[in-house]
Formats: structure tokens, sequence, C-alpha cells
């Protein structure tokens, strides 16, 4: 029984193990091979696996799009640049609906954020097991394939979102204005410690709840996948107990999986739509 | 990491989660795309199809004018015909009927002089009469044709 409780949370652990390459203790630099390793080697190391998938999904996203704005025509749009046209469309619309003010690159951010997280999620429904096992067959240690349940993926778009944000309110606003939001409200220029208290929480509050949203649903979802693959490999002989729990590893997966079609979307267009009314709280002069 | 029946039910519940998005999840998603192609092609082919009605109009529009210029020319050129057929009418009618009155006029002065040559005729005879008269009385007796005298005097 301990064993088995061992080799579960072994299970969990490799599952939620970043491949990480670092400084490794005896000095040189390399991946690690286990968790301890891992933490070890402090902030200055790269989660490669999140870096990796992140890039070729980014990368993905931008051939696919260059490859139909190269060959695009005004007549009927086929196959590809039918469904690009239709993204644009349902991206372009919805950021007419939230943003309000004039920004040639709110749009093209918005397609590329959604589009970025939402491949990102979608490597969620890839069965949890086959990627690392591919993995493990050429020899590398961890690969957790859906960056966006690493908080630095999730965190590296939330901070860029951010940047932009600081870079828009005071550009909009002037520096004194901005800084003049951040202090003068709501109750004045006497209270302005509690003023900058409050609204500094509020625009810190904007690129943590962006990241931690994305990154806990995506965390959760991850987590429930591998807790219902733990099932299976309950697997103790040809019991009625052990072909039950198979049975139903089999049906929970897939009903979360179907489940996660909806939240991998979701999620992609509500990273999206924050972003969209963040860049539009940083044009507004409001107050 | 150690590979057991758990990939087997993976890779069942993959297929099983492939096969639902066959069935489910893509049919909508293209329809949706494939009604969005048809929307465009039909929205092409009525715009093209409402430039050719276009050209055509225009065309039609233009042999129509040219029609409408040249049926104009016809009816100006004929009303001026016709305009200048009437004046000649009118000069003809004008023409004969002042000749009819001039033919009308001459009668009268004509029977008109033949009148009045006839008073004249009886006149001059009476005044001969009574010239003759008058003559007459003198030689034989004035006294007695006095009346006759006056008379003549009062008629002249």
């Amino acid at each position: 029984m301990s064993s088995e409780a061992h080799t579960s949370a072994d299970y969990i652990k490799h599952h939620l193990q970043n491949l990480t390459y670092g400084q490794l203790p005896d000095g040189t630099w390399g991946v690690a091979h286990s968790a301890e390793q891992a933490k070890a080697m402090g902030f200055w190391a790269l989660n490669l696996d999140t870096f990796i998938m992140s890039l070729l999904l980014g990368a993905a996203f931008m051939l696919m799009f260059r490859s139909v704005a190269k060959s695009i025509t005004a007549g009927t749009p086929g196959g590809l640049q039918n469904f690009c046209e239709w993204a644009i469309e349902f991206i372009d619309s919805s950021v007419r609906g939230s943003f309000s003010a004039k920004n040639n690159m709110v749009a093209p951010l918005a397609l590329t954020i959604f589009f970025w997280v939402f491949s990102m999620n979608l490597m969620d429904l890839l069965p949890i097991d086959y990627v690392p096992l591919l993995m493990s067959a050429l020899g590398v240690p961890f690969f957790k394939i859906v960056p966006s349940t690493d908080p630095n993926a999730t965190f590296g778009m939330a901070i860029g979102v951010f940047i932009l944000v600081l870079y828009y309110s005071v550009k909009m606003k002037g520096l004194g204005g901005f800084v003049g939001e951040l202090t003068l409200q709501p109750f004045g220029k006497w209270g302005m410690p509690v003023n900058l208290l409050l609204e500094g929480v509020n625009l810190i509050a904007k690129p943590i709840s962006l990241a931690l949203r994305l990154f806990g649903n995506m965390y959760a979802g991850e987590m429930i996948f591998i807790l219902i693959a733990l099932m299976g490999g309950a697997w103790a002989g040809a019991s009625l107990g052990s072909a039950t729990l198979y049975g139903s590893q089999i049906l929970l997966s897939l009903g979360w999986a179907i489940f996660h079609i909806l939240i991998v979307t979701l999620q992609a267009f509500i990273f999206m739509t924050l972003t969209v009314v963040y860049m539009d709280m940083a044009h507004q002069e409001h107050h | 990491m150690n590979i057991n029946a758990t990939l087997l039910a993976q890779t069942i519940m993959f297929a099983l989660f492939v096969w639902f998005c066959m069935k489910f999840v893509w049919p909508p998603i293209v329809a949706a795309l494939e009604q969005r192609k048809k929307q465009i092609a039909d929205g092409l082919a009525d715009a093209e199809r409402a430039k050719h009605d276009l050209e055509l109009a225009a065309k039609r529009s233009a042999e129509i004018l040219r029609e409408a210029k040249e049926k104009a020319g016809e009816i100006v050129i004929h009303g001026e015909k016709r305009a200048s057929e009437i004046i000649e009418e009118a000069k003809v009618q004008a023409k004969l009927e002042g000749d009819r009155l001039i033919t009308g006029a001459k009668a009268e002065i004509e029977q008109e002089v033949f009148r009045a040559r006839e008073q004249l005729r009886t006149q001059v005879s009476a005044i001969a009469l009574a010239g003759a008269g008058k003559i007459l009385g003198r030689e034989i007796d004035a006294k007695a044709h006095n009346d006759l005298l006056d008379k003549l005097v009062a008629e002249i």
C-alpha cells in the first residue's frame, strides 16, 4: 500500500516537473534530473519544455497566418484563409466591443494572445503520458507539454501585457496624469497614501489576476487529468474493482477532455478579453 | 517511469476523444466556415451580376436615349414641315379669300356705280324736264306756271 502511494506521488510529481536547465550542484550547466536539482538551480534556470513548446506553438500560429496572409485573395476564401478570416473577424468584433480608444496595436495583440494561449492550452487535450513517455524513451527526464500550466509562461505573458498597460497609461495620460490617477483618487489629495495603496493594489492585481487565472485553471485541469490517469495505474489483477476503475478512467478522462474543449477556449478568450479591457483602461481618462 | 495499462487506457480514451471531436465538435465548425464561404461566394456572385446588370442597363439607357433623340428630331422635322404646310395652306386660303373679297367688292362697286348712274340719269331727265318746263312756262305764261316753278325751286 505504501509503495503504491509512493509511486502515485512519484507519478504526479513527475508529471508536474518541468524540464529545467540550469547550474547543477556540481557546478556544471545541464538539465536537472530530479525536482530537488531543479529547485537548487534557483532563479537562473530555464524551463526548456515550456520554452520549446510555447515557441513552437507561437511559430506554428505565425506560420499559419503568414502563409494565409501571403496568398490572400479578395475573392471567395477557401479552407485555411476562410478560417483565418473568420478568426480575425471574431477577434476584431470582440475588440471593438470592449476597446473604445484608437490603437492599431490592440487587435493584433488580442489575436496573438488568443491563438497563442489557445494552442498552448490545447496541448492539454493530448493524453498526458504520450509525450513524457516518448521523451523518456529519448532520454529526456521530464517534459511538461502544456506551457500554460507553468506559471513562468503565464506570468511572462501577463508581465508583457502589464508593461504595455503602463506604457500606454503614461503615453495617453502623461506621467503626471498617470501618477495623479494613482494618488489623487478616490479620496482626494489629503488621502494620498491610502489612494496610492488602493490604486496600487488595483494596478498590481491586473497582471497577477491575468497570470494566475490562466495558470490556475490549466494547472487544475492538468492535475485532474493526472489523477484520473492514476486510476488505471491502480490496476491490481483481474478483479471487478480493477476493471471498473480501468473503465471509469477511460470514461472520466474522456468526459474531462470534452469539458476541457470549453475550458481551453474559454481561458484563451478570457486572457484576451482581459488584456483588451486593461488596455482600454490604460487609454481611458477616468474621473 | 513505467509503461503500463494506463497507456492503453489513454490511447482508448484518445481514440474516443478524437471520434467525439470528429462527430460533434468538428462538423458545426466546418458548417459555419462552409456557410461563411458560401455567403461570401454568393455575395461576390451577386455583386458581379449586379455589375453586369448595371452595364446592361447603362447600355440600354444609352440606346433608349439615342432612340428618343432620333424620334425627337423626327418629330421636330415633321413639325416644321407641317408648320410650313399650314402656312402655305393659310396663304393660299388667304389669297383665295382676298380674291373673293376683292371680286365681291368690285361687283358691289359696279352695282353701286350702275345704280348711281341710273339715279343720275333719272335726275338728269327730271332736270331736263324741269328745265324744259321752265323754258316752256316762261314762253307761255310765267304767271301760269308759277306754281310749277316754285315746285322746281323747291325740288332743287
